[in-house]
């Protein structure tokens, strides 16, 4: 008897220590979340899409061109390069996800994108999209025709398109871009360092027009066009146009995420403004403490004794799911909660089957203490069977859900697992406790259910 | 018991209703989402007033995007369905929305190509069939041992029945409140099926149970009374849980469509008429099926 107290105010004191983890790790129920510590503030919910904003992008990646064993390294490859140019941007916790060709998406290689809190579709997808093209331009020879063009006010502005030719050195052979500033004017600039051949080339043009122009070129203008003193050979260049301290960051930036290995097209996008999710989570909650309270309703006032058994296991059986989803962790969108709000039914389900048996077993002329034992071990395979389909359903929704069908089948699955496992430890424990009121009328009382006396 | 005595009244109930769904199912058809089907919808809250829905209608066969949905929502708000739109012409349509100047926000837009709509559409319709598949596997595991005096394979063949009227109603309530509503057979519409077939299998499964105990029992005390009448005592055993268990999963479901998140309203309407529907039928049909198949086969061997 003392062994199963003291197990019960372990489960209790364990229940109230994930209690105590769920507030303090969520900045909107801890006052004081900012000073808290890092682990507390590394595990608030993570809300998905619909709740918190944001956007959802899925991109066709075109791989005509890639040979068909480099598919799968080409498709990382892109992976990659948004992903840089999305954190460039400080989105915070994006996911980009490539999702390859079957015979479910008509062998479409796609990359989907989820930007948490970017409403802005435009915006968004123009951070995706963009690839900076740079490119070293030398002076066209001296008798190529100057095209000139009379301005709207008159004067003459010569075409610097005829004016330079392409060479062989673009970005492809950059290997890295940094961010200066130069040390007397304090302005910013970007410093390249070449790769191999980038570091001949450049060397090469360098040499061969000295004393000339050598324009760079960024997405096809012209950022600056200094005149060559010498050979520069170690591979590196300078480009100081009138940047500010950001656009030179954030030319950096794009310059060293690349181009992308293969063109992508949008084919879906999906914007969900900040304020539709927060109500949405805000209702969400509602509907799940008001549900829960229909719920202890309907326990205390059918189970009687068992019921406030059951709801305090219950109340076990919520704080370890919403630990998990903290610590898994588990991306909750509105479908999310309804599949944890559905569990919560399922596990006072396994309660139920169980009490139901404790009952049968007392009518039959157990004394409590054994109808408890028995009922319990009769209702275990009810309990393992009427989950079990449950969890199939988890399983293949999880398998082939989109986002959206992802969270529901890992709330309702976590769900179901976990309340197998308060149903035959918490339940029992509890249960086993209260057999010590003894075998008078108000215990058995306590014990039966429903109109029944 | 009760039940039993009338199972050719609940099995007609059941029928009835079954007919009923896939009548309004096939006379009104569903309404397919832009989740299946592609396309783009639109939502928008103008800051102040909304202007009159004729004017507004105007300016957008103005932009001939081909057919255009203009739907009043909120107090002051408008969803607009259409093809689905690149970037340049989603501009468009905020800009005409919004008559040259009012101000407005856009709360949300959706917009889905046509392949990830027939993609998504694989998809569920795979799910389902692999869900249904397991199912069936999972009951005809559960149920090979009992054999006498109706054989294994037929329990699972009721379970399956009892899924398909489970699921077939709720479907025909959908689309019956979709009509008037407006609600969309979307993704979430196929997961609420999907979660039907679990949570009606498992209550099943649970009455069938009890009857596999029963039968047990009966034979190990050689207790000898009709098939009938275990499984009216295994029912009149079972059914307060039954009851109190859909009750509570009920609870919680309409908790979630009365106060819960606009967008998992249909979804858990969807599932308490499931849930509603599921109870129903394993305490009524199931077991009224199992008795009846098992006296037809009496009536074969004499």
């Amino acid at each position: 008897m003392w062994k199963k107290i003291i197990l019960t105010f372990v489960l209790l004191i364990f229940g109230s220590g994930l209690l105590f983890f769920i507030v303090k790790s969520e900045p909107k129920l801890n006052k004081n979340f900012e000073n808290s510590d890092s682990f507390f503030k590394n595990h608030p919910f993570r809300l998905g899409l619909d709740l918190s904003g944001g956007s959802h992008l899925i991109y066709k990646a075109d791989v005509s061109a890639v040979p068909d064993g480099e598919v799968s390294d080409s498709m990382d490859a892109l992976r990659d390069v948004i992903e840089r140019r999305v954190n460039l941007f400080g989105v915070s916790e994006p996911v980009v996800q490539v999702q390859r060709g079957g015979f479910i998406t008509d062998n479409e290689n796609q990359l989907i994108v989820d930007l948490p809190g970017v409403t802005d579709v435009e915006k968004a997808t123009a951070m995706i999209g963009q690839t900076p093209l740079l490119e070293f331009k030398i002076e066209a020879p001296k008798d190529t025709p100057q095209e000139a063009t009379v301005g709207e006010d008159g004067k003459i502005v010569l075409n610097l398109e005829s004016q330079f030719v392409s060479t062989e050195l673009t970005g492809r052979y950059l290997k890295k871009a940094t961010l200066e500033f130069n040390q007397n004017t304090r302005e910013p600039t970007v410093s390249l360092q070449f790769d191999e051949t980038g570091t001949k080339l450049f060397a090469e043009i360098t040499k061969n027009n000295i004393d000339k122009m050598v324009a760079i070129y960024l997405d096809g203008s012209p950022i600056t066009t200094p005149v060559v003193r010498e050979e520069i050979s170690n591979g590196q260049a300078v480009i100081s146009g009138s940047f500010t301290p950001t656009e030179a960051k954030i030319l950096v930036g794009r310059l060293n995420s690349g181009a992308l290995p293969v063109p992508i097209t949008l084919i879906s996008k999906q914007t969900i403004g900040a304020t539709l999710g927060e109500h949405a989570v805000t209702a969400g909650v509602k509907a799940a403490v008001i549900g829960f309270l229909f719920v202890v309703l309907f326990l205390l006032l059918w189970y009687r004794l068992p019921g406030l058994i059951a709801i305090l296991s219950l109340c076990i059986f919520i704080a370890i799911v919403l630990t998990l989803f903290k610590l898994l962790p588990v991306t909750l969108t509105a479908a999310g909660i309804a599949g944890f709000i559905i569990s919560i039914g399922i596990a006072v389900d396994a309660n139920v089957l169980i009490f139901e048996r404790v009952k049968e077993e007392l009518r039959s002329g157990k004394n409590i203490t054994d109808a408890v034992s028995h009922g319990f071990s009769r209702a275990w395979f009810s309990i393992r069977d009427s989950n079990t389909s449950s969890i199939i359903t988890a399983i293949i929704l999880f398998w082939f859900g989109t986002s959206l069908i992802k969270g529901f089948a890992l709330t309702l699955g976590v769900g179901v697992i976990v309340s197998l496992f308060s149903a035959i430890t918490v339940t029992k424990i509890f249960l086993s406790v209260t057999t010590f009121i003894g075998e008078g009328k108000v215990a058995r009382f306590l014990f039966s259910s429903g109109l029944s006396k | 018991m009760f039940i039993i005595n009338n199972k050719k009244i609940f099995i007609s109930i059941s029928i009835g209703l079954v007919a009923l769904s896939v009548a309004s199912i096939l006379f009104f058809g569903f309404n397919v989402g832009i989740d299946f089907k592609g396309g783009a919808l639109t939502e928008v809250t103008y800051d102040t007033t909304r202007p009159e829905q004729a004017e507004v209608r105007n300016e957008l066969d103005n932009l001939n995007f081909g057919s255009v949905l203009l739907q009043p929502t909120g107090e002051r708000g408008y969803i607009v369905k259409s093809r689905d739109l690149t970037e340049e012409e989603h501009g468009k349509l905020l800009e005409t929305l919004s008559l040259g100047g009012t101000n407005l926000t856009e709360v949300s837009f959706n917009s889905i190509g046509p392949s990830v709509g027939r993609e998504l559409t694989k998809k569920a319709i795979i799910a389902i069939i692999l869900v249904s598949l397991a199912i069936i596997l999972f009951i005809a595991f559960a149920f090979r041992k009992v054999s006498k005096p109706v054989s294994s394979w037929k329990y699972g063949l009721i379970a399956v029945v009892t899924l398909l009227h489970d699921v077939t109603i709720p479907s025909g309530i959908f689309v019956i409140i979709s009509k008037y509503s407006g609600a969309e057979l979307d993704t979430l519409f196929v997961v609420a099926v999907l979660t039907i077939l679990g949570l009606s299998v498992s209550d099943t499964i649970v009455i069938f149970d009890r009857i596999r105990e029963n039968l047990n029992n009966n034979k190990e005390n050689r207790i000898v009374i009709s098939f009938g009448e275990t499984v009216g005592q295994s029912l009149k055993q079972s059914f307060a849980r039954s009851i109190a268990t859909s009750l509570t999963v009920i609870l919680v479901l309409l908790s979630l469509v009365f106060f819960g998140p606009v967008s998992t309203k249909y979804f858990a309407l969807m599932l308490s008429a499931g849930m509603f529907f599921g109870t129903y039928s394993s305490i009524f049909l199931a077991s009224s099926l199992l008795v009846l198949v098992e006296e037809r086969q009496h009536k074969d061997k004499k």
